[in-house]
């Protein structure tokens, strides 16, 4: 416990550090390196605490009567791992991507300090430090987010993150709130002890949903998320995207499975998990649409983040539905399976996003329809984010799949719950968990086929160069660890279980016991999963054709103009677009949903003017909530925008009046 | 793993002769497709020049997901070596994984043709996948696993009768496995004409040992959803894992009259029917997607369903 703190604290130093050292290459060595080398501690503190009994410390800090008050145990261990995994390669990969920043000195302040404030959120034990951390966290992404300033959209991104991470705290001040009670149990150790009723506990719930979920990027709070994320430099847009939105899952868990565990008040309502599952659903399905819809790479990678979000909260949504129907074993593989997707996710996104950002290094350019080729200029980088791409699809033997396969065998575990609420919502939950992946997939081939392969569309494009070798490290160690998890998912599945069963009672069978490292969530009659072999299987199957045909077959090969039915084009400009890619897609999803819309207009006969097509959409949710809250209060506004040109009586009066009102309402209270 | 890699360009024949009698001609002989084989093996392959690494080996590896995916289907005895090293779900995750690496060889040379295939492939694709693991969703419970053996033995043990949601999920998979194999009324394999194309058109630019693999993976693709077919919903004359080679024998036979009559049915269907139009496929799939997850609910509704 002590050395995290004292890692924490160190990081928080760091940001002085990158301030006064920014303009040097100094600067860069000293904050990276110190950032890399401090979250491999954090982390290792975190792989400690996973088997380790949970450990305090209380500081006196703060809040004089509160003290600040810092705890490790099981799931804060497995955050621990989780943040300062994506931190600790986010580091490695900004050693040489960093490099290219124009200004340094807007970035290497915050960026330690962004991550004290993670890591500090998932230490926290009482709500004071847990929400200081929390707006810290918040605080100083926004100024990463702001960094490139000049460049256009940037601010707006900004703004709206800043009203967003606003709004998320204060719901989540509220529900500590209402858990402290008008005692003012602060601490998280009074919090559990405290009864609260089943309407307080319904309320808790759904600020903590909204509070966390704006923070996460659930749907319809997710408006600021492909804003904010695509427009910071790439190794902070994968710490956004893959780390920051899982402390925000992080919250939802301490607060719904944690703090409101009902072991006083027996187990907690079955509705709330209806409303966790639906928003899980359609934040799944919606975000991969959005995604399928974009052309901005990076943008297209914040959307994508939604959809896993989505299918984080489908997890976590079935094991609150098991858990309040009174089946352990069930919400056990149900919490496993969302924590499981917590991890891959952190993997897969950093290292998407640190094949973004190599992109952008190479050429310059964010948007897909500039790009194609890479995979000939940028070799390695493409190669690893092809298995991100991969993975991110749920494609075998990689890990995404092993989390979605266990989310689906959570759907599957029990057809007969009695609540009707249930019985239609986990069907539902498994068709749109299931339409999701499939459009993941074709959003990746989008991704990686429009960027990576083809012909270059631009001149940047075509003279691309492979990045340095501290960002390709980083992304082929992340791709690695896809593998990795993939293969052997036993092992971390039994990771998990001191986590599963301290906040469920419940764990998972051990699977080191299983014979070939399979895995087996339920009884292997019912269902297994062994990626081990389905990968020596694929490898051997690969190598054995290969040497066969090319032993006893012909090896010849020459290499000749595109055939392409015999109408070989030489204009890249001709190939499919990411536009033309996902345009079935965008007519069969987009056309209701979306309201898309394709006007070609075509000059009459005659005349040489250039046909032109042109096509729209609209945002849904960002036209039916944002735009009218938004317009509401700039009407407010202006309404009271006349109240600043008053004369000094007419302010006394209000003050008088104000005065009077207070002290009736006070009056009609007691 | 061999049986099923020999015997999958047989009912690639197979389809395509009895297709031919239908139209009254008398069709390429049975193994047709082996010497087709044959001879693309010991062709010169001609590789675009911009083509790249992924080009080259994506064909042998959609060769080999399909074929692990078609290996831990059991044919004609249950109970497989291996099979429990994957689902039902690893298995369609599999032949997911064949798609996506063909989708992107077909955007890798960067013509016109290779990226309408895998523009319609992917959107196919998005609507076939969540129906087949809604009709997988609903096989496991009523089977009350994911396991394709147990499955199959729960299948053959007559218990679950003749139900619903059954029936739902058999003709949601007969439209999901046309649109999978690229069969008519989603797409049509004997087809070079351009608009129409889709799984041809992304294989355009291969040839010779690699086009070899792609065809082999196809093939083995059919076998594969032909035998899915008959191992859930017809899984009777399946020898089961204790018997002697007598039961092992008969169930070799049943399975490949199966796979006969199956073939059959197919090349009747596809004589029978036109190719539709490509936006009007998303309405066939869309239906097979509502029929699957209609079957689902009517489960969660009811378990008499």
């Amino acid at each position: 416990m002590i050395p995290a703190a004292l890692c924490v604290a160190a990081l928080a130093a760091l940001g002085l550090f990158g301030a006064a050292a920014a303009r040097l290459p100094a600067g860069r060595w000293g904050v990276y390196g110190a950032s890399l080398g401090l979250s491999v501690v954090l982390m290792l503190a975190g792989i400690d605490a996973l088997a380790a009994p949970p450990s305090g410390l209380t500081l006196p800090l703060g809040v004089p009567w509160i003290g600040v008050h810092l705890r490790l145990d099981a799931l804060a261990g497995f955050f621990l791992v989780v943040v300062n995994l994506g931190a600790g390669g986010a580091s490695l990969y900004a050693l040489g991507y960093g490099q290219h920043e124009k200004m340094p000195e807007r970035v290497l302040p915050f960026f330690p300090v962004f991550l004290a404030g993670m890591n500090l959120v998932v230490l926290a034990d009482d709500a004071f430090t847990f929400l200081f951390a929390w707006e810290l966290m918040s605080v100083s992404s926004f100024a990463l987010v702001i960094a490139h300033h000049r460049e256009s959209g940037t601010m707006f991104a900004g703004y709206v993150y800043l009203l967003m991470a606003s709004l998320s705290a204060l719901l989540l001040l509220l529900a500590f709130a209402l858990l402290a009670g008008p005692e003012g149990h602060y601490a998280f150790a009074l919090m559990r002890a405290r009864a609260v009723t089943p309407g307080m506990a319904g309320a808790v719930l759904l600020l903590a949903l909204l509070g966390a979920g704006a923070k996460a990027g659930l749907i319809p709070l997710h408006a600021w998320l492909p804003l904010a994320h695509p427009a910071a430099p790439s190794h902070v847009s994968a710490l956004m995207s893959g780390v920051m939105t899982k402390v925000a899952v992080y919250g939802f868990i301490r607060i719904v499975f944690d703090l409101l565990d009902g072991k006083l008040t027996g187990p907690p309502a079955w509705w709330g998990a209806v409303g966790v599952l639906a928003l899980g659903g359609v934040t799944a399905v919606g975000g991969i649409l959005y995604a399928l819809m974009e052309s901005d790479l990076k943008r297209l990678l914040a959307y994508s983040t939604v959809e896993n979000i989505g299918i984080i909260f489908i997890g976590l949504g079935l094991a609150m539905a098991f858990r309040a129907t009174n089946f352990p074993a069930g919400a056990a593989l149900a919490l496993t399976a969302a924590l499981f997707h917590v991890f891959n996710h952190a993997v897969m996104k950093s290292l998407l996003f640190f094949g973004a950002g190599a992109v952008i290094t190479a050429t310059g350019a964010r948007d897909m329809e500039q790009l194609g080729g890479l995979i000939h200029r940028l070799p390695q980088t493409s190669f690893a984010f092809l298995i991100g791409a991969a993975a991110i699809s749920a494609l075998p033997p990689l890990n995404g799949f092993v989390s979605e396969w266990l989310t689906f065998q959570a759907i599957l575990l029990r057809p007969d719950m009695p609540q009707w609420g249930l019985k239609i919502m986990i069907p539902t939950d498994g068709a749109l968990l299931a339409l999701a992946a499939a459009l993941a997939a074709s959003c990746f081939v989008k991704a990686f086929g429009i960027t990576f392969l083809g012909r270059p569309r631009s001149a940047p494009a075509a003279a691309a160069h492979e990045v340095d070798r501290f960002s390709r490290a980083a992304m082929l160690g992340f791709a690695a660890l896809c593998l990795l998890a993939g293969v052997l998912p036993g092992v971390l599945i039994d990771r998990l279980s001191p986590v599963v069963s301290v906040l469920l009672g419940a764990r998972l069978p051990a699977q080191s016991t299983v014979p070939w490292l399979s895995i087996i969530p339920v009884a292997a009659s019912r269902s297994s999963y062994n990626g081990l072999l389905i990968f020596a299987f694929l490898t051997a199957a690969t190598l054995l054709t290969v040497f066969v045909i090319h032993r006893f077959a012909a090896r010849t090969l020459r290499r000749a103009p595109a055939w392409d039915c015999g109408f070989p084009d030489a204009s890249p400009a001709m190939q499919y677009s990411g536009a033309s890619l996902s345009e079935p897609l965008r007519r069969v999803f987009g056309t209701t949903l979306f309201q898309a819309r394709t006007v070609v207009t075509l000059p009459p006969p005659g005349d040489t003017g250039p046909a032109r097509i042109v096509k729209s959409r609209r945002d849904p949710i960002w036209d039916f909530l944002y735009a009218p809250v938004g317009q509401a209060v700039s009407r407010v506004a202006d309404v009271m925008n006349h109240l600043q040109f008053l004369t000094i009586r007419r302010y006394l009066a209000f003050v008088f009046i104000a005065l009077v009102t207070l002290l009736l309402a006070l009056a009609l209270w007691q | 793993m061999t049986l099923v890699l020999l015997a999958a360009p047989l009912l690639t024949g197979w389809v395509r002769k009895v297709k031919a009698r239908l139209l009254r001609r008398r069709g390429p002989p049975l193994l047709q497709p082996y010497r087709d084989l044959l001879r693309l093996f010991g062709k010169e392959a001609v590789l675009a020049e911009n083509a790249s690494w992924l080009f080259r080996t994506a064909p042998y590896l959609i060769f080999a997901f399909t074929w692990v995916a078609a290996a831990l289907v059991p044919s004609f005895a249950t109970g497989l070596m291996f099979s429990w090293t994957g689902d039902l779900i690893a298995i369609i995750a599999l032949l997911g994984a064949a798609r996506f690496l063909l989708a992107l060889a077909g955007l890798d040379i960067g013509t016109g043709f290779g990226g309408i295939g895998a523009s319609r492939e992917v959107m196919i694709a998005a609507l076939a996948e969540p129906a087949m693991l809604m009709i997988v969703v609903t096989l496991a419970l009523i089977a009350g696993a994911t396991q394709l053996s147990t499955i199959a033995t729960f299948m053959l043990s007559g218990v679950q009768g003749l139900r619903v949601s059954l029936a739902l999920a058999l003709v949601a998979f007969v439209i999901v496995a046309l649109a999978e194999n690229a069969r008519i009324p989603v797409d049509n394999p004997a087809t070079h004409l351009e608009l129409t194309m889709v799984h041809e058109a992304m294989v355009l630019e291969y040839s010779a040992r690699h086009l070899a693999m792609i065809e082999l993976a196809a093939a083995l693709k059919l076998l594969l959803t032909c035998a899915l077919l008959i191992c859930i919903f017809f899984p009777f004359g399946m020898a089961n894992a204790g018997d002697a080679a007598r039961g092992y024998a008969l169930g070799l036979l049943a399975y490949g009259g199966k796979l006969a009559l199956v073939g059959a049915i197919l090349a009747v269907f596809e004589t029978a029917i036109a190719k539709m139009r490509v936006f009007r496929v998303p309405g066939l799939l869309g239906a097979a997607l509502m029929l699957s997850l209609l079957g689902l609910l009517l489960l969660y509704i009811s378990r008499g369903f």
